[in-house]
């Protein structure tokens, strides 16, 4: 399937027509002025739509204009020109205060060094997101202990980040990722730290939460994890360069992204 | 932010200052020896100028004490060309106390004493005392009760009874088992029979350190009728010291002049100089008026309120500062983790009130071990020492107080600076 650009005169047409992509962006741009001559575009006219429920791998070579992209996504950076519609919402201009309220709401983080907090403990650390949404913690106690025990850390709620493996530190992050319960998740590189056989547990982890419905996104080098994504999105020089979808009935279908 | 939030975040202060206990610790040194300070040497501050200030009330804020001084040596007018070694006269006479009595406007007593030297015996015990000849209204003058009996009559003044009353510390060293009443004390040569036993408006025995507080008569005191005082012991007293006699002539050894309220105390002060230095052409009396000496007092507690309270302010400065620093290496040290949370949903105004938060339980932490030190500091010194001490509750708060504010204001910095944070940054610093 072809992601065209729609006519830009119908944007809330076209969300009304099809409500299940979660994200839209329409020609996403990203520029850096680092000087008078010196303008990095990082991100240089993207357009993608993501469905519900799908599980998307971002490749590229370094320097792509990945991470600026997951960034984006992850409403922790805005883009310079473009919009992004997140869940219906255009996210593209929002202010710093209410990015934050969609990041803890809407937006689950996986990121490759684990970046738990060192002084909680994992329970805590789960019910962070859960603390900025202004949520009483002792009401949602027992939802954070089924996800410890989703991810199987069950028996270590009391335990601190130093005292767990990298496997276990990623767990925790991952049941981390879900307690806001968001639209989607962001990974980026969640296996680049782990050992093969612990990269594969937590991919494993992964793989299961997409079968559950989430959403994932995930940026990563490694051709096997990108093995369990549904699509992969090839990055270059800041556009998309190959948009490839594996679900069964369009597995190996190539898709140039540009028209 | 609601309450249950706060107390997250405080908990959360204090999660992050235990994960470096030593460091949170030196931390918090600075705050904790100001508060201490503080508190510490407001309560001995306050001590000090609360005995300073009892000494001089004892001497009654209303009154104005003129006592005889002998002159310095050169000065001294000869009355008599006498060969016995020289026979001085000096000091305060009866028509001083009249003159006052009448001329100075505000005047509720005029209160004559002569103060004499000299051992009281009873059977065979005998102790030093002062001999005070005064008049009946003592008591209302200097605040003395009368705890038995009754104090010296106008009877007794005008018969020039050999009647006397006695102090109760003078009771107990003379009359440990009898009864004092209507037994009868030996002066000189002459048998006093003891009417009353009086106490003196403070115990000068319990504080006999300040209570030589400025001619405040001593325990062992014994009053008599002015008139008798006069007529046995007579207006010339012969003094010897070093082997010679001296001879000194002295009418009246102290007047107490009770003003009507405080204002009159002030106007009748420099009345009282110039009338007394019209009639007196050497320097052979003190003028002492004990509202100034509180004035001073306070006067001086105020000076060293306000230098304390530098000193202070420049130790809970340095100890801001030292937070400040302390803060501002955390919020680098903790990049990674503001980074973190901005992802997980924080806004800003959530990061800025964490560390200021932090701050404040690292200032307000400090501070509370610092009342603690400096309520115990002056319990210590005033248990070693005679000291006294007073740990006001103003001054816990004032201590309190600042050491939140200093959280506060030094906090503000590092808790701005972590909140502005770009976000994308924080996560990648490492
Ligand atoms: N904050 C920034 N300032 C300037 N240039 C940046 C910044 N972030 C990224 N870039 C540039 O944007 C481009 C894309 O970067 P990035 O998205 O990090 O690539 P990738 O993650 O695919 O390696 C790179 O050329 C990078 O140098
Ligand atoms: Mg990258």
């Amino acid at each position: 399937m072809v992601e065209a650009p729609r006519n830009p005169g119908s944007t809330s047409a076209s969300a009304a027509v099809d409500s299940r992509g979660i994200i839209r962006i329409e020609r996403l741009e990203k520029t850096y002025v680092l000087g008078e001559e010196n303008i990095v575009r990082a991100l240089a006219g993207v357009d993608l739509r993501i469905e519900q429920g799908s599980f998307v791998a971002i490749m590229g070579p370094s320097g792509s204009g990945k991470s600026t992209m997951l960034n984006i996504l992850g409403c922790l950076d805005r883009p310079t020109a473009g919009s992004y519609f997140l869940g219906g919402e255009d996210v593209s201009r929002m202010s710093d205060d209410a990015l934050s309220e969609v990041r803890g709401r809407r937006i689950g983080f996986i990121f490759q060094s684990y970046n738990l907090i060192a002084q909680l403990t994992v329970i805590e650390n789960i019910q962070v997101p859960l603390f900025y949404r202004g949520q009483d913690l002792r009401t949602s106690y027992d939802r954070c202990v089924e996800l410890a025990k989703l991810v199987g850390l069950g028996d270590r709620l009391t335990h601190r980040p130093t005292q767990l493996s990298g496997g276990q530190q990623q767990r925790v992050a991952i049941a981390r990722s879900l307690v806001n319960d968001p639209l989607m998740i962001l990974a980026d590189e969640p296996t680049g730290n782990l050992d093969s056989r612990t990269g594969a547990e937590v991919l494993e982890l992964i793989t299961h939460l997409n079968q559950g419905g989430k959403t994932i996104v995930l940026v990563t080098h490694d051709d096997k994890v990108a093995a369990r994504a549904h699509r992969i999105v090839r990055m270059k020089d800041g556009r998309i360069d190959q948009d490839i979808y594996r679900t069964a009935e369009t597995a190996g279908l190539r898709q140039p992204e540009r028209p | 932010m609601i309450p249950y939030q706060v107390i997250i975040t405080v908990k959360l202060g204090f999660k992050s200052l235990k994960l470096h206990k030593l460091r949170s610790v030196l931390t918090m040194l600075g705050i904790i020896f100001g508060v201490c300070s503080v508190i510490a040497m407001l309560a001995i501050g306050e001590g000090a100028s609360f005995e300073a200030q009892e000494a001089i009330k004892r001497l009654g804020s209303n009154n104005i004490l003129i006592r005889s001084l002998k002159p310095p040596e050169q000065s001294r007018q000869q009355t008599s060309g006498g060969g016995r070694g020289g026979q001085i006269k000096y000091g305060l006479t009866y028509d001083d106390g009249a003159r006052l009595q009448a001329t100075i406007p505000g005047v509720v007593r005029v209160l004559p004493m002569r103060i004499i030297r000299e051992n009281v015996r009873f059977q065979r015990s005998e102790v030093p005392c002062q001999i005070i000849g005064t008049l009946p209204f003592y008591p209302e003058v200097t605040g003395a009760s009368v705890v038995r009996g009754r104090f010296l009559a106008h009877f007794d003044e005008e018969h020039k009874e050999n009647v006397c009353v006695i102090t109760t510390g003078l009771a107990r060293r003379l009359f440990p088992f009898q009864d004092p009443l209507e037994h009868a004390v030996r002066i000189d040569a002459f048998y006093y029979r003891v009417v009353g036993i009086v106490q003196e408006r403070s115990q000068p025995e319990q504080r006999s350190q300040s209570g030589k507080m400025e001619g405040q008569p001593l325990d062992n005191n014994v009053y008599i009728p002015l008139n008798a005082s006069r007529t046995r012991f007579g207006d010339v007293l012969i003094r010897r010291s070093a082997g010679s006699f001296e001879a000194e002539e002295v009418q009246l050894h102290q007047v107490t002049v009770q003003m009507r309220d405080l204002a009159a105390v002030e106007t009748a002060d420099p009345q009282v100089k110039t009338l007394l230095s019209r009639f007196h052409d050497q320097n052979d009396y003190e003028v002492i008026v004990p509202l100034q000496l509180l004035r001073q007092a306070e006067q001086t507690k105020r000076i060293f309120n306000i230098v304390l309270g530098s000193i202070a302010a420049i130790s809970l400065l340095v100890g801001g500062i030292g937070i400040m620093n302390i803060m501002l290496a955390t919020v680098t040290e903790r990049t990674r983790e503001i980074g973190v949370r901005r992802a997980l949903g924080a806004k800003k105004s959530d990061v800025m009130m964490q560390f200021l938060v932090e701050t404040v339980v690292l200032a307000v932490g400090g501070g509370l071990i610092g009342v603690i030190v400096g309520v115990t500091v002056p319990l210590v010194v005033s248990q070693l020492t005679t000291m006294k001490t007073i740990v006001t509750l103003w001054s816990v708060l004032l201590a309190f107080g600042i050491s939140g504010a200093v959280g506060i204001v030094f906090g503000l910095y590092p808790a701005k600076s972590a909140a502005e944070l770009d976000p994308i940054e924080a996560l990648r610093h490492e």
